[in-house]
C-alpha cells in the first residue's frame, strides 16, 4: 500500500498547488515546485524515495522531446540548423569555458572546473520547453531561439558523457553505488574510431524503422480499433527507443525526438500526440515535485549566502553569455531578453551527470551535493526569472530599448492601441476614410512598415499612461483597444474609461468573457476577435459540404443571430453569480435551441428557418 | 390620433437631396414612428419578430423611398419577403394587419407627366406600384395613392426643397391627428396633384 500513499500525497500536492499557482499567474511548473518543498522539506511526508523516483520522472522528458519531435518536420529541423550549430554551439562551448574559467579562479583544478562548466552549461529542457509552451512564446522569435539551444544541448550530453571519464582527478575503483547505473553501453565497447559509426548506425536506424517499421505497425494496430492498443503501442514506442539509445550509450531523449520527427508527417501523428500527452504531463509534473521535494534545506540553511549567491552567480553568467550570443545573431528586444532569461537555469541533465561525475571521482563528493543543490535552486528560481520577464522586462523593453518612445505632436480624433492583425485592419479601414488615427505599438518594426506607408504610427506601449496622454486622447472621438495581451487590454480599457470619460471606447475581446470583462471595465463596443472569422470559415465547410452558398450564408447569420442573443442572456448572470449552475443551465438550452434554430424545415411549434416560409400548398387563390 | 410608422429606405443618404430632408422633418412629428431600415439592418438582416411586433403597435405604414426600377430599393422588398408572413399578414389566421392604412411616399426623378398612359413611362405611378397595392389588399389593408414629389432631381436648383418638405411635415401631421380624408385618399392617383383635397377639419 506504500506505493498508493506516496501517490496520494504526490497527487494531492499537484491538485492543490498547481492550480493554485496557475489562478496567481505563476505557471504550473512553480506550482510545482512548491508543491514538492511543501510536501518534502517543509512537511518531511516523503523523504528518500524522491530520488528513485526523479530518475523514473525524467522519463517524462524523453516523452515530451517525442512530442517536440512530432510537431517538427524534417525540412523545419532542416531550416533550423544553422541555429542549432551556431547558436547552441556557441552557448555550450563558450558557457563551459567560462564557468571553467570562473571554478580555476576559486582553486579548482581545470578538470573539475570542465566538468563543473559542461554540466551547468546544460539548460532544463523541462522546465523551459513547459513555460514556453504555457504561456505561448514558443513561437516567438525568442522562443523558437531558446528551443533551438536546448536541441543542441540534448546532442551535446552525447561527448560530455563520453568526456567526464576522462576528466577524473583521482582513480576511483567502480563501485557498486554508481547512481547511473549505466551499465555496459555499447559505445565503452567498441574501439574510439567506431564510435561515430554506432552513432550513425543508431541514428540511421530509428529514421528508417520508424519510416519502414513503425508506421506498418500502427496502421495495424489501428486498425484492430483497440483504442488502449494504440495507446499501450506509442508508450512502447517511446519506452523501446529509449531503451535502444541508452543501450547504445546516447541520449535517450535524442533518440525519441528524432523518432517524433520521422513520424511528424504521419497520419498517426494526431493520436500519438494525444495518447503521450497526459503522460508527459503527469511525469514532468511529477518531476518536478522530486525536484522540490530534494532540496537538502540542512544544506542550504549551512551556508545560505554562498549557496544562493552561487544560484545567482551561474544563472546571471549564463544569461550575460546568452544575452552576448543573441546579439551576435541578431535577435533584439523582448526576443533577446527571453532567451536570456529563459535559459539561465542549470537542468535536469546535471542531476545525471552529477551523479556520474562523483562515480568516477571526477568531483570531490561535498561538492557535488553542494552543485546539485545549487542545479535545483537555479530550476527554482527559473518560473520567477519568467515571471520577472513577463511582467518587468518586457514591458519595460520600451525604455530599454535603442529606440525611445515617440513623441506624438497633433492629436488625431480616434487612437489605436496595438497594431498587431486585428488593430491593423481596424487602422487601414479608418486611415483610409480620411479619419485622423494615431496608432501605438511596442513593435518598432510594425510601426517602421506602417510609417513608411504613410500611417502615422508611434512607438510606445499603450499601457504606459504619460505615452497615452500625449495622443491626446482626451480630445480623441474614440480610442481602439486591439492589443493583444488579454489581461492588459482590460487593464488599458479600465484606465481610459476611468480618465477620459468622454472618449468613447471600442475593444477587441478574446471570448464571451472577456466581453463581459471589458464592459465591465468601461468599454462601450466590444467585437469577439476570432467570432467573425470563424463564422466565415464555418459557413465555408458548411458550401465545400454542398450546401447552396445562400443557405449556408443563411445558417451563418441565425448562428450569429442566436449567439449574439445568447451573448444577452448570460450577461447578466455572469455579472451576478459567475459561471454558476444557472448559468449553465442557460448555456445548455440556448443550445438546444440552436439546434432548433439550424433545421431548414418549420414546424407547428414554429422551431426552425422562418425565413422566406412558402405559404401551405393547400392555400386557396385570394 | 393615428400611429404613423415611417420606413426609411435609401441606400446612399449622403447623396439624397430630398428623401432625406423628408425623413429628417418626418422625425419631428408627434406620433411618427422613423425607422432607417438601411441603418437597422445594414446587411439586410431583418429581425422578423421585432418588425411584426413594430406593425402591431401602428395604425399606419409608410414606406419612404426613391423609386428604383419602378418600385423600392431591395431592402424594402426583402422586408416585405420576410415580414408579411403567413398567417400573420395574409392567409386564414393571418389578420393582424386588418384594417391598417399603407402607402408609398416616393420620389421620381421625372415630372409628373411622365408618370401618365400617354407618358414617358406609358402608365400612372399608382399603376406602376401595383405590386405595393396588391400586397395592401392581400392583407386587408387599405391602399392609399403614392404621395409622390416629381422631377425630384431639379428641386434643389429650383430652391423647392423647403416647400416640399414642409407640406410633407403638415401631411404627416394631418394624418397622426386623423385630418386626412382617407376615403379621397384611396381613390385619387397620387396625395400630390391637389394636396389640400385631402385635408379636413380647421386645415381643410
Amino acid at each position: 500500500m506504500e506505493i498508493l500513499s506516496h501517490a496520494f500525497v504526490y497527487l494531492v500536492a499537484a491538485v492543490v498547488a498547481v492550480p493554485l499557482a496557475q489562478r496567481l499567474g505563476l505557471g504550473s511548473v512553480l506550482g510545482y515546485l512548491i508543491a514538492g518543498v511543501v510536501i518534502g522539506p517543509i512537511l518531511g511526508i516523503v523523504g528518500n524515495e524522491t530520488a528513485d523516483l526523479q530518475h523514473f520522472a525524467e522519463f517524462g522528458v524523453v516523452m515530451m522531446l517525442f512530442l517536440v519531435g512530432l510537431e517538427l518536420r524534417p525540412a523545419m529541423l532542416w531550416s533550423m540548423r544553422g541555429q542549432l550549430i551556431g547558436l547552441g554551439g556557441l552557448q555550450v562551448t563558450l558557457t563551459t569555458a567560462v564557468i571553467a574559467a570562473g571554478c580555476m579562479a576559486f582553486g579548482l583544478s581545470w578538470q573539475s572546473g570542465i566538468a563543473i562548466g559542461m554540466v551547468l552549461a546544460l539548460s532544463s529542457t523541462a522546465i523551459v520547453l513547459q513555460s514556453l509552451n504555457e504561456k505561448g512564446w514558443l513561437g516567438t522569435v525568442g522562443g523558437k531561439s531558446a528551443f533551438s539551444v536546448l536541441l543542441t544541448q540534448d546532442v551535446a550530453v552525447i561527448p560530455m558523457l563520453a568526456l567526464l571519464p576522462l576528466l577524473a582527478v583521482e582513480t576511483l575503483s567502480p563501485s557498486g553505488d554508481d547512481p547511473t547505473a549505466h551499465g555496459a553501453m555499447l559505445l565503452d565497447l567498441v574501439p574510439d574510431w567506431a564510435q561515430p559509426l554506432v552513432i550513425i548506425a543508431a541514428i540511421a536506424t530509428i529514421i528508417i524503422g520508424g519510416r519502414y517499421l513503425i508506421r506498418p505497425m500502427f496502421r495495424f494496430i489501428a486498425h484492430s480499433r483497440l483504442r488502449e492498443v494504440f495507446t499501450a503501442a506509442a508508450l512502447l514506442l517511446v519506452i523501446g527507443i529509449a531503451l535502444f539509445m541508452t543501450a547504445i550509450g546516447l541520449s535517450p531523449a535524442l533518440g525519441t525526438f528524432l523518432a517524433g520527427v520521422v513520424l511528424s508527417d504521419s497520419e498517426y501523428r494526431h493520436e500519438l500526440e494525444n495518447d503521450i500527452e497526459p503522460f508527459k504531463g503527469l511525469l514532468l509534473g511529477l518531476f518536478f515535485l522530486t525536484v522540490g521535494a530534494g532540496i537538502d534545506f540542512g544544506l542550504l540553511f549551512d551556508q545560505p549566502i554562498i549557496l544562493i549567491g552561487l544560484a545567482f552567480g551561474v544563472m546571471i553568467i549564463k544569461a550575460g553569455i546568452l544575452f552576448a550570443i543573441a546579439s551576435i545573431f541578431g535577435l533584439r528586444g523582448a526576443d533577446r531578453l527571453l532567451f536570456a532569461v529563459g535559459l539561465a537555469q542549470a537542468g535536469e541533465f546535471a542531476f545525471v551527470l552529477f551523479g556520474m561525475a562523483s562515480g568516477m571521482g571526477v568531483l570531490p563528493v561535498d561538492l557535488i551535493g553542494k552543485m546539485t543543490l545549487v542545479v535545483a535552486l537555479t530550476m527554482i528560481l527559473t518560473p520567477a526569472a519568467f515571471i520577472l520577464y513577463e511582467r518587468v522586462l518586457a514591458p519595460r523593453m520600451v525604455k530599454t530599448n535603442s529606440r525611445e518612445a515617440d513623441t506624438i505632436e497633433t492629436p488625431g480624433s480616434v487612437v489605436i492601441a496595438g497594431l498587431g492583425r486585428f488593430g491593423q485592419i481596424v487602422t487601414r479601414l479608418l486611415a483610409t476614410n480620411g479619419h485622423d488615427v494615431v496608432v501605438l505599438d511596442h513593435d518598432p518594426e510594425v510601426v517602421e512598415n506602417l510609417s513608411r506607408v504613410g500611417f502615422r504610427a508611434y512607438y510606445g506601449d499603450a499601457t504606459r499612461p504619460d505615452l497615452l496622454h500625449t495622443t491626446g486622447i482626451e480630445d480623441a472621438r474614440l480610442f481602439v483597444a486591439a492589443i493583444d495581451n488579454r489581461d492588459k487590454l482590460t487593464a488599458l480599457v479600465e484606465h481610459v474609461a476611468k480618465h477620459y470619460p468622454k472618449v468613447r471606447i471600442l475593444a477587441r475581446a478574446h471570448d464571451r468573457h472577456h466581453v463581459y470583462e471589458l464592459e465591465k471595465a468601461g468599454a462601450h463596443c466590444v467585437q469577439r476577435e476570432t467570432f467573425d472569422s470563424a463564422l466565415n470559415l464555418g459557413r465555408d465547410a458548411l458550401i465545400e459540404l454542398g450546401l447552396h452558398p445562400f443557405r449556408a450564408e443563411r445558417k451563418k447569420q441565425a448562428f450569429r443571430a442566436h449567439d449574439f442573443e445568447t451573448l444577452e442572456k448570460l450577461r447578466e448572470r455572469w455579472n451576478e453569480h459567475g459561471v454558476d449552475k444557472g448559468y449553465i443551465d442557460t448555456m445548455r438550452s440556448q443550445n438546444e435551441t440552436l439546434f432548433e434554430l439550424m433545421r431548414d424545415e418549420r414546424d407547428e411549434k414554429t422551431h426552425g428557418d422562418r425565413h422566406w416560409t412558402p405559404p401551405p400548398s393547400a392555400n386557396p387563390d385570394p | 390620433m393615428a400611429r404613423v410608422l415611417t420606413l426609411f429606405a435609401h441606400p446612399r443618404q449622403d447623396r439624397s437631396e430630398i428623401n432625406w430632408p423628408m425623413f429628417e422633418a418626418a422625425q419631428t412629428v408627434e406620433g411618427v414612428t422613423c425607422v432607417d431600415l438601411y441603418a437597422r439592418y445594414p446587411s439586410f438582416e431583418i429581425n422578423i419578430a421585432r418588425e411584426q411586433s413594430s406593425l402591431l403597435d401602428h395604425d399606419v405604414i409608410i414606406f419612404q423611398h426613391p423609386l428604383y426600377w419602378y418600385s423600392a430599393p431591395a431592402i424594402i422588398k426583402e422586408w416585405m419577403d420576410l415580414v408579411l408572413e403567413y398567417d400573420f399578414a395574409y392567409g386564414a389566421e393571418g389578420t393582424a394587419l386588418n384594417g391598417k392604412v399603407m402607402f408609398n411616399a416616393v420620389s421620381c426623378g421625372t415630372a409628373r407627366s411622365a408618370y401618365t398612359v400617354k407618358g414617358g413611362h406609358i402608365a400612372e405611378l399608382r399603376t406602376l406600384l401595383m405590386p405595393f397595392e396588391r400586397t395592401a389588399d392581400l392583407c386587408n389593408m387599405r391602399y392609399l395613392a403614392p404621395y409622390a414629389t416629381f422631377s425630384a432631381g431639379s428641386l434643389r436648383a429650383e430652391n423647392r426643397v423647403k416647400e416640399t418638405v414642409s407640406q410633407w411635415h403638415s401631411f404627416l401631421t394631418a394624418l397622426t391627428q386623423d385630418r386626412i380624408d382617407l376615403d379621397a385618399a384611396a381613390n385619387a392617383l397620387t396625395l400630390t396633384d391637389h394636396p389640400d383635397s385631402f385635408f379636413i377639419g380647421e386645415n381643410a
